[in-house]
């Protein structure tokens, strides 16, 4: 493993670009920038990237076109999508598609760095694990995730648990603090749910797996915040929630039983 | 040729008139003519028997002279054309023309025929068939001839000059043919009558039906015609005048209807056309800003973590880093409304939706120098509503507001409160119907904006509609007739005439009688029918008890609206403002607010100010798991 980070940006605005490669730049890590996604093929070939972040709308190949490119030649890096018209459809359908994370342009120096960190963390945690020496815990197979963070569980009285993956905790670092909307607030889809500050000092946002109305909150979790990390999928979950668009929001989050085949 | 309904219509009655006309002309030229030519026969009849009488003692005597004389004589008359007597052979001894005597008759001729035409003669001759009608030439005119036989008597054979012998029956034949010219002429004078009549009938006909066509069919037909090419050019809204109740006159109507609705759906089509327009713009826009923005707030974060020591320019880049922030939630704002998704109830603070719909109006507020005044009951209960559609309802009343202020500048206040209310009042009527379940609503009259119950009401002698007001317990009831002091009345369904009064109560204030109207799937609800008192119940309601609202008022201290507009402003599309209006009409408001079981008043005042009521439900618990 190479300590030094490779980030690949695409973006057809040059200041976006720009932005990326500055923030980047201030956090250590190496970083490219290319404004279509030929010229990022190109580059792909050249140098073994760690991280990608590519906008969605972009002229000829977009975003998502780009997603399947990758994953029909096989290349693995992990893909961060960011778009200026941030609609939840883009950011659900990007990480569905494979995406690992999505950002909303304009975003700020703060969330990009986190971003960074997780994506790179991301990467490195799925590379030992595929050599066998670390182990994350997957999400229990009645559970429904969207992209890799966070998970949703339908409770028998039909109130859902929400919470976030080992993986998405793993890629924080550790745990530190977490800050949580009330019973009452309304969360929506791939829109933040909680804040959750790292040891490093960044703070993280988990976006919501489902849209609904939170009717309880793990009180737990504000004086003992490890939680998340000890047990992610049952004393540390997040929100109960009382879900407003269940039939349409399922079809967006990906089964966990797919994750043990 | 015949393209013309009224040219048409003439020509059917116009066959029609010639097919009676000459049916009923050809039976009473004929029986005129039946008539005519009996009398003549009779006359011919009574003639040659006056011939045969008078000449019957010249005869006896044998005195041919005298007999000639007397036939030349007769024959004289104009109207006769003959006089002829045959003998038994059949020739002509006595005629008044002297070139026939002598001269003998062949038995087949018309004059014989009558008697010899079977081999046998016959000797007796019923006076009809001794008649006979014919032309000497085709040129002249009819002749109708009459023989009369003269048989033998006694007085004959016995006579000095034993002419004749006893046993011949018949002597001879008097034969007397009269002309016909006369009741020809007669008869074609009539004929000429008939066609005259049947022609001036026609044209009466004619006339009265083409007159009758323009009044009723042309007229009303070119109005519906202009009418369609006034639609056709695009002036949806166009209204026919009253066209009377004739078929035309529901045509008309029913177009009227139709231009409305068409106008309406169009403006509806327009509106919506214009929204998605608008949301692609702000679509658009949002992610042109969106890139710049993202510069922005990078670079001045940037700048902001390598000026720590510089806490002057640390406070500069915060104000840079703070703004671009808000344009970020602005653009967030932006593309919200562009997506207007479909209704999301969810649990919302209605203080925080009022204060986001200020932020998007804040600038125009400010333009217009408007005193902004907030009046929150912070202690208020979360509402179940679509926390979107809440929003654009404020947003379009602080507009409204705006533009009823002007550029000159006012206050507009926005309170926010709690209120318990007993279902008097409040509740509104919605679905009221008779027992055959006509609707009793009626939406041509509105009392405080909504449409009313109207029933049909008979006292004594007098007979009319009372419009009751739509509001449990509100009594602003609108009386087509004046009640006066009556001992009966009845309320009675406008469009079935079924009896809305209930014989078994009587109304506990008064002691009158009782109306008992079915609320569709909300039980009765019952009143003093008399109207002496404002007695009402509706059971339902009252059962269900007080309800709890979150009422807030919009208060503006514009330029008003009249008296005659404020029941009309929740009407689709009823705008003062032309085209100059946001998009969503009062209509939509008060359709967001209906959909939420909530309900928007309105109170104004010309030059004092305008003040919106909207009340939304409190539900205290969250029902759906």
């Amino acid at each position: 493993m190479k300590d030094h980070k490779n980030i690949l940006i695409v973006d057809d605005e040059e200041v976006v670009v720009k932005s990326v490669i500055k923030i980047a730049s201030l956090e250590g890590f190496s970083i490219e920038g290319v404004n279509d996604v030929f010229t990022a093929f190109q580059k792909i070939e050249e140098t073994d990237f760690d991280l990608i972040i590519s906008d969605i709308m972009m002229p000829k190949i977009d975003g998502f076109k780009f997603l399947a490119e990758l994953e029909a030649k096989r290349i693995s890096t992990p893909l961060i999508m960011t778009t200026g018209y941030t609609t939840i459809e883009n950011a659900v359908q990007s990480l569905y598609h494979g995406a690992i994370d999505f950002i909303p342009k304009p975003f700020t120096l703060d969330e990009m760095t986190s971003v960074l960190h997780r994506g790179i963390r991301y990467g490195t945690l799925i590379k030992a694990y595929n050599s066998g020496s670390t182990i994350l815990v997957p999400c229990p197979a009645k559970y429904f995730r969207l992209g890799y963070s966070s998970w949703m569980n339908k409770e028998p009285d039909g109130s859902v648990l929400i919470g976030a993956t080992d993986l998405f905790i793993k890629t924080l670092g550790q745990v530190k603090n977490v800050d949580m909307h009330f019973p009452n607030g309304i969360l929506i889809q791939a829109s933040p749910a909680i804040k959750i500050e790292a040891e490093d000092g960044l703070v993280h946002q988990l976006i919501s797996p489902l849209s609904g109305t939170i009717i309880d909150r793990n009180e737990k979790l504000i004086d003992d915040p490890v939680l998340l990390e000890k047990d992610p999928y049952f004393d540390g979950w997040i929100y109960r929630i009382i879900p407003t668009e269940f039939d349409y929001e399922m079809k967006l989050l990906i089964p966990c039983s797919s994750d043990r085949s | 040729m015949f393209r013309k309904i009224s040219l048409k219509l003439i020509l059917v009655v116009s066959i029609t008139v010639i097919a009676i006309i000459g049916v009923y002309s050809y039976f009473n030229i004929k029986s005129q003519s039946d008539v005519l030519l009996s009398e003549v026969e009779r006359h011919a009849y009574q003639l040659s028997e006056t011939v045969k009488n008078s000449t019957r003692y010249e005869m006896l005597l044998n005195q041919q002279e005298h007999i000639d004389a007397i036939i030349n004589t007769i024959g004289q008359d104009p109207s006769i054309s003959g006089v002829r007597v045959l003998n038994k052979e059949g020739v002509i001894i006595y005629s008044a023309r002297k070139n026939e005597i002598g001269k003998m008759l062949d038995k087949h001729t018309e004059s014989c025929y009558a008697c010899h035409a079977e081999n046998k003669p016959l000797e007796r001759l019923p006076s009809k068939d001794r008649t006979r009608i014919f032309r000497t030439n085709p040129d002249s005119s009819r002749i109708l001839g009459i023989i009369n036989p003269i048989y033998n008597e006694r007085t004959c054979y016995e006579s000095d000059c034993h002419v004749h012998s006893r046993n011949a029956k018949i002597l001879g034949v008097l034969d007397v043919s009269i002309s016909l010219k006369e009741v020809d002429e007669q008869m074609r004078y009539n004929e000429i009558r008939e066609l005259f009549f049947t022609i001036i009938s026609i044209s009466v006909i004619a006339c009265i039906i083409g007159f009758f066509v323009r009044r009723w069919v042309d007229k009303p037909v070119k109005e519906l015609v202009k009418a369609t090419n006034q639609v056709s050019t695009g002036i949806l809204n166009y209204q026919i005048k009253e066209l009377g109740e004739d078929e035309l006159g529901v045509l008309g109507k029913s177009f009227n209807n139709m231009t409305k609705k068409l106008d309406e759906t169009s403006q509806q089509l327009y509106q919506s056309t214009k929204m998605a327009s608008l949301g692609q713009l702000a679509a658009g826009v949002a992610h042109e800003i969106n890139n710049p923005l993202t510069g922005v707030l990078t670079y001045s974060s940037f700048l902001l973590k390598r000026t720590k020591d510089n806490p002057e320019m640390q406070e500069d880049l915060n104000v840079i880093v703070r703004e671009t922030m808000r344009c970020r939630e602005i653009v967030k704002g932006l593309l919200d409304f562009a997506r207007q998704s479909t209704p999301k109830k969810s649990l919302i603070d209605i203080n925080e939706i009022i204060t986001r719909a200020i932020a998007v109006v804040n600038n125009q507020m400010k333009l217009n120098k408007i005193n902004l005044v907030k009046e929150y009951d912070t202690t208020l209960p979360k509402i179940t509503a679509d926390a979107n559609q809440i929003e654009q309802v404020f947003i379009n009343l602080f507009i409204n507001g705006i533009d009823a202020i002007g550029q000159d500048g006012g206050t507009l206040i926005i309170k926010s409160s709690r209120i318990t209310l007993s279902p008097k009042g409040i509740t509104q009527i919605k679905n009221a119907v008779c027992a055959k379940n006509h609707s009793l609503m009626d939406t041509n009259h509105k009392i405080g904006g909504i449409p009313s119950v109207k029933v049909k009401v008979k006292s004594n002698s007098n007979e009319g509609f009372i419009n009751i007001d739509p509001i449990y317990g509100n009594h602003r009831n609108y009386f087509g007739i004046s009640l006066g002091n009556i001992s009966q009345i009845n309320l009675t369904c406008p469009t079935c005439d079924l009896s809305l009064i209930d014989k078994s109560n009587k109304c506990p204030e008064c002691s009158g009688p009782v109306y008992k109207i079915p609320i569709a799937n909300q039980g009765f609800i019952e009143g003093c029918a008399s109207f002496k008192d404002n007695w009402q119940r509706w059971e339902v309601i009252d059962l269900a008890g007080e309800s709890k609202f979150v009422k807030i008022d919009v208060t503006d201290s514009g330029c008003g609206i009249p008296s005659e507009n404020l029941n009309k402003i929740f009407e689709p599309f009823f705008s003062t403002k032309g085209q100059k209006g946001t998009g969503l009409g009062l209509s939509v408001i008060w359709g967001i607010i209906d959909n939420h079981n909530g309900t928007i008043s309105v109170q104004s005042e010309i030059g004092k100010g305008t003040s919106f009521s909207i009340r939304l439900p409190i539900n205290e618990m969250i029902k759906h798991i």
